[in-house]
């Protein structure tokens, strides 16, 4: 493993594998150029976006596609802003059938001010989508019996929270993320919390495949600079991971020899 | 005969012609729009319409279409 770079530490989701462990939304920035250019500097390699009606005043308007090239970037249709399984399964339909991708994010959502995931809501949307032939990487709460039961019904991802979506909270729940990890053998990802660099470093350094997020880049003040430090920053904490960190030891281990010391 | 059809299209209640030779097809209703078929999916009464169903499928007084795309999203 040692010398060996990024380029050739790959990891592989519903049978398409990838370089980047970074997962990038697409929404919330100022305006769609401002969007090619934060995903540009992430280095990110999938995206997620949203269905929503098009403006039908307005049809001539500029396209995401026309910024974020779908051929470039593999697009990962989401299900946010559905807060039950119908809504979900019928959105991630209409998008399968405007751009072809069998390849989705199902998020149920609870209300808010938490739109924490509505668990029953998300396996009765998971269930749907698996027979209409989905590959669905999927949200989910911070549960090892939710997640293993996702896995089973043949969810391809599972990713559980960190914090609150677009709450910038951070990991709050390390050790949960890894009790949970244990027991999931396809690729596990943190999908929400993360706010700022070392966030995401955290995240990786726990052993996840990879990280999505969206705010914080495109909530930062500079969200291009912000894209680069989570790319840099997903690089670190996944090296980091593979190098495996020192134990932790409740004292002072000195780093120079204490022997010939002038006297 | 088919004169004016009245579509709820996204939540708006609109009046369309139909073509003086037939009925409205969703083909002729995205050209009439202006929308780039290729960027766009459409559900007709909670149903998607294939793509490949958007010339010889035919629209109704009354019917309800749903017309979307994809936007930037987390």
């Amino acid at each position: 493993m040692d010398g060996s770079t990024a380029a050739d530490d790959t990891w592989t989701v519903a049978g398409r594998t990838f370089r980047s462990r970074l997962i990038v939304g697409t929404g919330r920035y100022k305006d769609l150029e401002e969007t090619g250019r934060a995903i540009e500097a992430s280095g990110a390699e999938i995206v997620t976006v949203a269905l929503r009606r098009v403006n039908l005043s307005d049809p001539n308007a500029p396209m995401l596609q026309d910024y974020v090239d779908p051929k470039k970037y593999t697009y990962l249709p989401n299900t946010a802003g559905c807060f039950t399984a119908k809504e979900a399964v019928r959105t991630l339909r209409l998008a399968r059938e405007a751009g072809g991708w069998n390849l989705v994010k199902l998020e149920v959502l609870g209300p808010p001010p938490l739109l924490y995931p509505d668990m029953p809501g998300t396996f009765e949307a998971a269930e749907a989508l698996i027979k209409d032939g989905f590959e669905v990487m999927v949200y989910c709460a911070d549960d090892p019996l939710a997640a293993k039961r996702l896995q089973d019904m043949g969810c391809v991802a599972i990713m559980p929270l960190g914090a609150p979506i677009g709450s910038g909270l951070g990991v709050q729940n390390p050790a949960m993320l890894s009790m949970i990890m244990e027991q999931v053998t396809v690729p596990f990802l943190v999908d929400a919390g993360v706010g700022t660099a070392s966030d995401a470093a955290i995240a990786m350094e726990l052993g996840c495949d990879a990280v999505l997020l969206n705010s914080a880049i495109a909530h930062a003040k500079d969200p291009v600079l912000m894209a680069r430090a989570m790319k840099a920053a997903i690089e670190a904490g996944r090296l980091a991971y593979r190098a495996g960190r020192m134990p932790r030891r409740m004292g002072a281990d000195p780093s120079s020899p204490l022997t010939g010391l002038i006297r | 005969m088919h004169g004016s059809v009245t579509l709820t299209l996204n939540g708006e209640t609109r009046v369309f012609e139909g073509p003086a030779d037939g009925p409205l097809s969703v083909a002729a209703l995205l050209v009439a729009i202006g929308l780039d078929t290729r960027k766009v999916a459409v559900e007709r009464n909670e149903e998607i319409v294939p793509r490949s169903r958007y010339a010889d499928t035919w629209l109704a007084s009354g019917d309800s279409l749903e017309i979307v795309h994809f936007i930037g999203g987390g």
